[in-house]
């Protein structure tokens, strides 16, 4: 039975140029096999590699699907004619490579599968995805366990840390039975705990120019939940080259904020900030607090993000920088631009690979007055020896108020220089803080007011909780 | 390799992936071979058939492929190839655009970031079906259809 088979523009040129080729068969099937066999260059454009008709590739018999027939089976009969009617298909994903939910993964998540933007289809991609969590603290600790219930399928986590007990006021993936056990593993427990779906990879690490690159690469979303500049702008820039979205979140006692910076389509951090903040002008949550609930809240943000744009649904925080002030309960938006001159995403950009950041952000060692310092114990001694010293604390009211060195006066560092004439400057002066840097900074100050005789407790109070008097607790 | 059109169809295909947007916009695009390149004389916007994730994919479903050729018959043309807008992602074909496309085809890809219409580019996929290679868009002046 011979048929006239109409080509399409596009396999033309792979039967000789021929709008229409005559071939025997009974039924499409081999019909098309005929053709494919005579014409071997068409065969790859016809048929997948198990055989199959490629899912974009239609027949009709004299203007018929055959998908309304009999399909493969439909009949032919002398003088019919089969048209190869290309369907035109194509988008931003690979649903025809997303991994399959299995009955159980379809029951965690049918409330996500019923809802119209995630379905099966956002699931899957959900599965697919690869987030990396930029440290397993604050912000990360919530992010990670949203995102490990909503089941993104692999959770890369960056961290070097152990679990201490004052993180757990807000390290929530963390738990008491966990303090001194690496957070990497301590979070990894708690994920598989939450979703055993979910494989975790951990990098046991310092994130640094080095490595960078070679981490965050597999990644498709970034989440930053670091505290602190260099790995901020190190992260930044990362993404940058890489091509990644960096889902940023950051925290002070009860401020919060967030942002997606995604170069490709929007400005990148260096774009808000394109210097640093001179090295210790902003202080740390280790030194200015942070109240526990906020960072579940931004860090939460942070996994929302993530997910919306793994999902591709909404609108992401590309371009708006959100402000959260959870003393009033008031979220504010601004508006970010990309800068032109930004000099790693703009147009001429100066930084094409990692730099040195924490000489960019102008960290250097502290410095160290080794003569000058003394350990709790020396302290102890030179205090039962009845040794006449002023014990200055210079930390903040609310710290003394925690715990303090019997006998110490309290100075917060910030007032000190105006309260100089409150010391004697004939008197031997030991000054401390929580655990070193602000005594640090204090000595300079009175030595650079001419105190002669100071001296810094090394360690601050914490050594002196810790290695002499248990009565004064940690915290 | 190369895809010849006129200033005001290109114009019209990042105006039709704006207004799609955040969803994907898709067309075909009719015209003539000529010689190794396609020159395109006319273009017949198509509605994205994906109505269960518009924002990520497009379908232009055979009946409407089908019609579009019959019109294009009618004088003289054939489909020379498809545009289609990446919302949110860069003008390059995904693996799905690779795995689902026609060789001999001119691909337009039109990012749209929030909305508004950024780079255009242009793919052909390999004979062999061996991955997508870019080719040049040629601005020419408006051929009379």
């Amino acid at each position: 039975m011979t048929v006239t088979v109409l080509i399409p523009n596009p396999l033309r040129p792979f039967v000789s140029g021929r709008e229409a080729v005559n071939v025997d068969g009974g039924n499409v099937g081999e019909v098309l096999e005929r053709l494919a066999g005579e014409y071997t260059a068409l065969r790859k454009h016809l048929f997948a590699d198990d055989g199959r008709l490629r899912s974009f590739v239609n027949v009709y018999v004299n203007d018929r699907d055959i998908r309304h027939l009999q399909r493969h089976e439909t009949p032919v009969a002398a003088g019919d004619t089969v048209t190869i009617v290309p369907s035109i298909a194509g988008g931003t994903a690979v649903a025809d490579t997303l991994p399959k939910l299995s009955h159980a993964e379809i029951l965690r998540y049918s409330r996500h599968l019923i809802l119209p933007d995630v379905g099966l289809e956002g699931q899957r991609k959900l599965k697919a995805a690869r987030v990396l969590l930029i440290g397993a603290g604050g912000l990360g600790s919530p992010a990670a366990l949203y995102l490990a219930a909503a089941g993104v399928g692999t959770l890369g986590i960056v961290d070097f840390d152990v679990v201490d007990e004052s993180n757990l006021q807000r390290q929530i993936i963390h738990g008491t039975a966990q303090i001194g056990v690496s957070k990497l593993e301590s979070a990894k427990q708690r994920i598989q705990d939450v979703n055993p779906y979910v494989r975790v990879e951990t990098f046991e690490t310092h994130l640094t120019s080095e490595n960078a690159l070679e981490i965050l690469r597999d990644f498709d979303v970034v989440a930053d939940g670091t505290d602190n500049f260099p790995t901020r702008y190190l992260v930044n820039d990362a993404c940058v080259l890489l091509g990644k979205p960096n889902v940023y979140g950051s925290i002070f006692r009860f401020d919060g904020q967030a942002s997606v910076f995604d170069a490709r389509f929007g400005p990148c951090y260096r774009c808000l900030y394109s210097e640093p903040p001179p090295a210790g002008l902003v202080p740390s949550c280790a030194e200015g607090g942070v109240l526990g609930v906020l960072p579940g809240i931004i860090g939460s943000i942070q996994a929302m993000e993530a997910i919306k744009l793994i999902l591709g649904v909404g609108e992401p925080l590309i371009g708006r920088l959100l402000l959260f002030d959870a003393l009033t309960l008031k979220f504010r938006e601004l508006k970010l631009s990309k800068d032109p001159n930004c000099p790693v995403c703009g147009t001429h950009p100066t930084v094409t690979k990692l730099i040195d950041y924490q000489a960019f952000c102008g960290v250097v060692p502290e410095p160290t007055y080794e003569d000058s310092e003394i350990t709790a114990r020396e302290l102890q001694r030179d205090l039962e020896t009845g040794r006449s010293l002023v014990l200055l604390d210079v930390r903040l009211p609310n710290e003394y108020e925690v715990a303090r060195i019997p006998g110490a006066r309290l100075i917060p560092l910030g007032e000190l220089p105006d309260r100089l004439k409150e010391l004697d400057d004939h008197s031997e002066i030991v000054a401390y803080c929580h655990h070193g840097p602000r005594g640090v900074r204090a000595l300079e100050i009175l030595r650079a007011a001419g105190f002669p005789r100071v001296r810094n407790l090394r360690g601050g109070i914490d050594a002196w909780s810790t290695e002499v008097d248990k009565t004064v607790p940690r915290y | 390799m190369a895809v010849i059109l006129s200033a005001e169809h290109l114009a019209e295909i990042r105006q039709q992936a704006e207004t799609a947007y955040p969803h994907e916009g898709c067309g075909l695009m009719g015209g003539a071979n000529d010689g190794d390149a396609r020159r395109v004389t006319r273009l017949v916007p198509v509605l994205n058939a994906r109505s269960d994730s518009p924002r990520n994919r497009y379908l232009i479903e055979p009946d409407d492929f089908l019609r579009a050729q019959r019109a294009l018959d009618r004088d003289g043309l054939e489909v020379v190839g498809v545009y289609h807008s990446h919302p949110d992602h860069p003008a390059r074909p995904s693996a799905f655009d690779e795995e689902q496309a026609w060789p001999r085809l001119s691909y337009i890809i039109v990012s749209v970031a929030r909305g508004a219409a950024a780079d255009a580019r242009s793919w052909v996929l390999a004979d062999d079906r061996g991955g997508f290679t870019e080719e040049p868009i040629t601005i020419e002046e408006r051929v009379a259809t």
